[in-house]
C-alpha cells in the first residue's frame, strides 16, 4: 500500500511539473497587470486585445489555411505514393523509402535551411507559396508511413479479382482498396494537419515578408518580452486542444467497442499525439507500433 | 511604427501593407540581400544605407514625388552616408545610451565603465547587436567606434569578455520591457526605447556617457526589389505628413527630423532629454560608418564574445 | 502502368524538395565564394575546428546529454508506474501525459520565461513565504530546464509503450523462483524495457542537440548552441557556406548517434533475457 501511494505521489509530482506552467499562464491571462508578479484583479482585457491584434489574427489565418491545404495535398500525393510504392519491390523501394525517411530523421533546422536555399536559388519569392510547399514536403512522409501498413494488410487478390470480374482499375480502387486503407489515410491527414499547425523551425526559415504562422508570431512576441496576450492565446489553445482530444477519444472508444481494440485505439492515439509535437518521435513511435 | 498609421495609409490608397520588423540592421540586410523578399520600403540606419548604396541594392528616390521632404530639418539632410539624399529620406534619429533604474543605481551614470561595475552583476542588459556593443567598448577604451584597427578591436573584445559574467542577458527587443518591469538595473539601449521605458516607469532614466556614443539616423529607402516604386514613394511621403509623423514619433519614442511634427509633440516627449538631447551631450558622438570587409572581423569577435 | 502513375508525382516531388535541397546544402558546405567565383574548399570545416566553434559544439552536446539523463531519471519510473497497476485508468493517465505536448512548443517555452523572471511568478510566490529568490533565468540551468520540460514526455512514452507490452508472466516466474524485486528489475524488467529506453534517449537527445529556440529564449543569448550558430549564419551573417558546413556536421552527428543507438538497441532485441 505504501509503495503504491509513493508511486502515485511521484507520478502526481511529475504531472504537476508538466501542467503547472500551463495553468499558471492560464490564471495570469486574467490578471489585470502587465508585469506578472502580482495579482491585480480579474480582467478580460488581454482576450479583447488578442482578437484585435492584427499580427496574431493574420498568423492564425495563415496557420489554418496552410494546415488544411498542406494536409489535403500531402494526403493525396502521399497516399498515391504509398500505393505506387506498395507494388514496387527490391532495391528501388528501399531507395525511395530511405529518401522519404530523410526529412523525418533530419533535424528540422537542416530541412528548413535546405528548403530555404532551394527557394532562394530558384528565385522563388519567400512567402505563402514557399511555406505551403515546405509543409507539404515534410507532411508527405507521415502520410505514407500511415498508409503503407494498411496496404500491407490488404489482400491483394481482392483487387485482382475485381479486375478479373470486369471492374475498371479506377472503380476497383475506389470500391476495394480505398475503403480498406481509409483509416490510414485519415490518420495521415490528421497527422499532417497537426504537424503543420505546430511547426515552427521549418516555417521560420521558409517564410517571407508578411506571412507568418502562429508559432512564428509567438516567437517574435516572446523575443520582445512578456506579453499577456500570449497568456490569453495559450489558454484558448489549451482549451481547444483539450476539447479536441476528448472528442477524438470518445469517438475512438465508440468505434472500437471490442476489448482488445480499445487498447489499440488509445495507443494509436498516443502515437498520433506524440508525433504532433515532434516528428522524430513519431517515426520512432511508429516503429514501436510496428514491432 | 504605429499600426494605426499603416491602417490609415491602407484606407487612403486601397492597398494592403505588409509590415515586418527586424531586431537589427544586419537582420534586415540579410533578409533583403538573400533575395526571396520584395519589400517596397525599408528603414535602415546610416551605415547600412551606405552599405546598401555601395552594393547597388537601392532605387534612387524621386524627390518630386515626396513634397513633404521640405519639412525635414536641414541638419538631417545631405548627411555623409547619402550626400544628396538620392537614396534615402531621413526618418528618425537617436543615440545609444544607458537606461537605468534610479532605485537600483545610486551613483551618477556618466561613463560606460558603469556597465563593467561588479556591483551590478547580473543586473546589466547588453545589446545583442554587434556594432553597438563593440562600439561602446571601443568608446570606453578611447577609440573610435568605427575602428578597424585589429589591436583596438582585440582590446574591445577582451573588455567585453571581461564584462560577460556581469551580464544578465544579451537582448535587443526585450530590454525596454525588462527595464520597465524592474528585471535589471542597467541596459544598453537606443534612445527611443529609453523614452518608451521612461514613460512607462518613472523610475527609469537615460544617460549618454561622457566618453561619447553613437549618433544614428534611420532613413526610408526603396530596395531594388520593389514592384511599385511610385507607391513606395507615396508611402514615404505619407509618413512625412506632419500629423502622421507626430503619431509615429509618439508611438515609437524615437526622435524625428521633422520640423512641423516636432511642434505638435506633447511636452513630455519634446522636453525629454533622451529623445532630444542638449547640444553639449552630443559633443563626442560619432556616426557609424560602413566598415566594408572588416564586418567579418566584427562578426567573428561578436561570436567569440557570445560563445565564450 | 498504374503504379508508375501513382508514384510519379511523389518521385518528382521527392527529387525537387528532398534530394535537390540537400544536394544544395552539400554544395554550399564544401565550397567558398572567392573573387574569381565559387571554388571547392574544405576551409569552412577547418574553420569549424577552431576552438570557439568546437566549444559551441561541445556545449550543445553537453546540454543535450544532461537533459537526456535527467529525462531518463525522472521519466523511467513514471513509465514503469504507469505501466504497472497503480492506476485504474491507465489510458486516461497516458492521455493526460500527452496533453501538454499538444500545446505549441513555443508557448511551453514561453511559460517558463514568465515563471522564472526575477519578478516573475515563482519568485513572487517564494517571496510571500519569505523564501530566497530563485534566479536561474538566462543561465545554463534554465536552458536545461526548458529542454527537460519540453522533451520529458518523449522519454516516458516509448518506455511506457514497451513496458505495457511486457509479458508479466516472466516477472511472476522470476518472483516465484525467489528473486527479490531488485533482481527482478535488473535481470528482467530493465533488459526488456531497453528498446524503449533507447527510443526515448534518441527522441530527447536529437531535438535537444539541434534546438535554437530554447537557448535563445531561456538563455538570454549567452549560451550559443550549434542551432543558434546555424540560424545566425543564415539569417544574420548571411554566410550560407559556413552555415551549410555546420548543418552537414550536425547531420553527421545525428546520424552517428542514431547508428550508435541502433547498435545499443540491436543485440538486446536478439539476445534478450537469456
Amino acid at each position: 500500500m505504501v509503495r503504491r501511494f509513493i508511486n502515485k505521489f511521484y507520478v502526481l509530482l511529475v504531472f504537476l511539473f508538466l501542467y503547472a506552467p500551463i495553468f499558471v499562464l492560464m490564471v495570469y491571462s486574467f490578471n489585470d497587470s502587465r508585469s506578472r508578479g502580482n495579482w491585480e484583479g480579474f480582467t478580460l482585457r488581454w482576450y479583447v486585445e488578442l482578437f484585435s491584434d492584427r499580427q496574431i489574427m493574420s498568423a492564425l489565418y495563415y496557420t489554418i489555411i496552410i494546415g488544411v491545404l498542406s494536409a489535403v495535398i500531402s494526403t493525396i500525393i502521399g497516399t498515391a505514393a504509398a500505393i505506387g510504392l506498395d507494388r514496387l519491390g527490391g532495391f528501388r523501394r528501399e531507395l525511395v523509402m530511405n529518401i522519404t525517411y530523410l526529412p523525418v530523421l533530419n533535424p528540422d533546422i537542416v530541412t528548413g535551411i535546405a528548403l530555404m536555399i532551394l527557394f532562394v536559388f530558384a528565385r522563388l519569392q519567400l512567402g505563402f507559396i514557399t511555406l505551403l510547399l515546405s509543409h507539404i514536403t515534410f507532411n508527405i512522409p507521415y502520410v505514407m508511413l500511415s498508409v503503407l501498413p494498411k496496404l500491407k494488410q490488404l489482400d491483394k487478390n481482392l483487387y485482382e479479382a475485381a479486375l478479373d470480374l470486369g471492374a475498371t482499375p479506377g472503380y476497383a480502387f475506389k470500391t476495394v482498396i480505398l475503403p480498406e486503407i481509409m483509416p490510414g489515410v485519415i490518420t495521415g491527414a490528421l497527422l499532417a494537419f497537426t504537424l503543420s499547425i505546430d511547426d515552427f523551425v521549418i516555417s521560420f526559415f521558409t517564410t517571407g515578408s508578411g506571412v507568418s504562422n502562429l508559432s512564428i508570431a509567438i516567437y517574435s512576441m516572446a523575443r520582445r518580452g512578456i506579453n499577456p496576450r500570449i497568456n490569453a492565446l495559450s489558454t484558448l489553445m489549451f482549451l481547444i486542444v483539450l476539447a479536441l482530444l476528448i472528442i477524438v477519444n470518445i469517438r475512438m472508444s465508440k468505434e472500437n467497442n471490442g476489448k482488445g481494440e480499445k487498447n489499440y485505439a488509445s495507443k494509436k492515439q498516443v502515437f498520433a499525439s506524440a508525433s504532433s509535437s515532434d516528428r522524430v518521435s513519431s517515426s520512432r513511435l511508429y516503429e514501436l507500433e510496428q514491432q | 511604427m504605429d499600426e494605426s498609421v499603416i491602417k490609415m495609409f491602407e484606407k487612403e490608397y486601397g492597398v494592403r501593407v505588409v509590415y515586418d520588423t527586424f531586431s537589427t540592421n544586419e537582420d534586415m540586410y540579410t533578409k533583403i540581400k538573400s533575395g526571396g523578399s520584395n519589400y517596397d520600403v525599408a528603414f535602415p540606419s546610416d551605415y547600412m544605407i551606405k552599405r546598401m548604396i555601395d552594393e547597388d541594392m537601392l532605387e534612387k528616390i524621386n524627390l518630386d514625388n515626396i513634397p513633404n521632404y521640405k519639412y525635414i530639418d536641414q541638419r538631417f539632410k545631405n548627411l555623409e552616408h547619402d550626400p544628396n539624399n538620392e537614396y534615402s529620406i531621413p526618418y528618425m534619429w537617436g543615440t545609444v545610451g544607458i537606461l537605468y533604474n534610479t532605485t537600483m543605481v545610486d551613483e551618477p551614470v556618466d561613463s560606460w565603465e558603469i556597465l563593467w561595475n561588479p556591483k551590478y552583476s547580473k543586473e546589466i542588459l547588453m545589446m545583442d547587436s554587434q556594432r553597438d556593443s563593440i562600439g561602446i567598448a571601443l568608446k570606453l577604451l578611447g577609440y573610435s567606434l568605427n575602428s578597424t584597427n585589429p589591436a583596438e578591436l582585440e582590446e574591445a573584445k577582451t573588455k567585453l569578455i571581461e564584462q560577460k559574467p556581469l551580464v544578465l542577458a544579451y537582448v535587443v527587443d526585450e530590454a525596454k520591457d525588462k527595464m520597465v518591469a524592474g528585471e535589471a538595473a542597467l541596459a544598453l539601449v537606443w534612445s527611443g526605447d529609453a523614452v518608451y521605458g521612461m514613460l512607462e516607469n518613472p523610475d527609469l532614466a537615460y544617460a549618454i556617457p561622457n566618453e561619447g556614443t553613437n549618433l544614428w539616423f534611420d532613413g526610408a529607402v526603396i530596395p531594388k526589389s520593389t514592384q511599385n516604386k511610385e507607391l513606395a514613394e507615396a508611402f514615404i511621403n505619407f509618413l512625412n505628413e506632419p500629423e502622421i509623423a507626430r503619431l509615429n514619433a509618439e508611438y515609437t519614442g524615437y526622435s524625428i527630423p521633422h520640423v512641423e511634427a516636432r511642434k505638435l509633440l506633447p511636452p513630455e516627449i519634446v522636453n525629454n532629454q533622451a529623445a532630444y538631447p542638449e547640444e553639449h551631450e552630443l559633443d563626442n558622438v560619432e556616426v557609424f560608418v560602413h566598415i566594408g570587409d572588416m564586418l567579418k572581423e566584427y562578426d567573428r569577435i561578436w561570436t567569440e564574445i557570445k560563445v565564450h | 502502368m498504374k503504379r508508375n502513375w501513382a508514384l510519379t508525382p511523389y518521385l518528382i516531388w521527392m527529387i525537387i524538395f528532398i534530394v535537390v535541397p540537400l544536394a544544395l546544402v552539400v554544395y554550399y558546405g564544401i565550397t567558398v565564394n572567392t573573387d574569381s567565383g565559387v571554388a571547392f574548399s574544405l576551409s569552412n570545416f577547418k574553420r569549424f575546428a577552431e576552438p570557439i566553434y568546437l566549444r559551441v559544439l561541445w556545449r550543445s552536446i553537453k546540454l543535450a546529454i544532461i537533459s537526456t539523463i535527467i529525462c531518463l531519471i525522472i521519466g523511467y519510473p513514471v513509465a514503469m508506474i504507469l505501466a504497472g497497476n497503480s492506476f485504474k485508468h491507465k489510458n486516461v493517465m497516458v492521455m493526460l501525459l500527452v496533453v501538454p505536448m499538444w500545446m505549441n512548443f513555443l508557448l511551453r517555452t514561453y511559460a517558463w520565461l514568465t515563471l522564472l523572471e526575477k519578478n516573475g511568478i515563482i519568485n513572487s510566490i517564494l517571496g510571500k513565504f519569505g523564501l530566497p529568490m530563485l534566479n536561474i533565468l538566462y543561465t545554463e540551468s534554465a536552458v536545461i530546464l526548458g529542454m527537460v520540460y519540453n522533451f520529458l514526455p518523449f522519454m516516458i512514452l516509448p518506455i511506457y509503450s514497451v513496458m505495457s507490452k511486457m509479458d508479466y508472466s516472466l516477472i511472476e516466474a522470476a518472483e516465484d523462483l525467489g528473486a527479490n524485486s531488485l533482481i527482478v528489475f535488473r535481470r528482467v524488467i530493465f533488459p526488456l524495457s531497453l528498446p524503449g529506453v533507447v527510443s526515448g534517449i534518441t527522441m530527447v537527445f536529437m531535438p535537444a542537440v539541434t534546438t535554437f529556440v530554447i537557448s535563445r529564449l531561456l538563455g538570454g543569448g549567452q549560451f550559443t548552441l550549434i542551432g543558434n550558430l546555424i540560424e545566425q549564419q543564415f539569417l544574420y551573417v548571411g554566410d550560407w557556406n559556413f552555415g551549410s558546413t555546420m548543418s552537414l556536421i550536425m547531420m553527421v552527428i545525428i546520424l552517428i548517434s542514431m547508428l550508435f543507438m541502433n547498435k545499443a538497441d540491436g543485440p538486446e532485441r536478439s539476445g534478450g533475457l537469456w
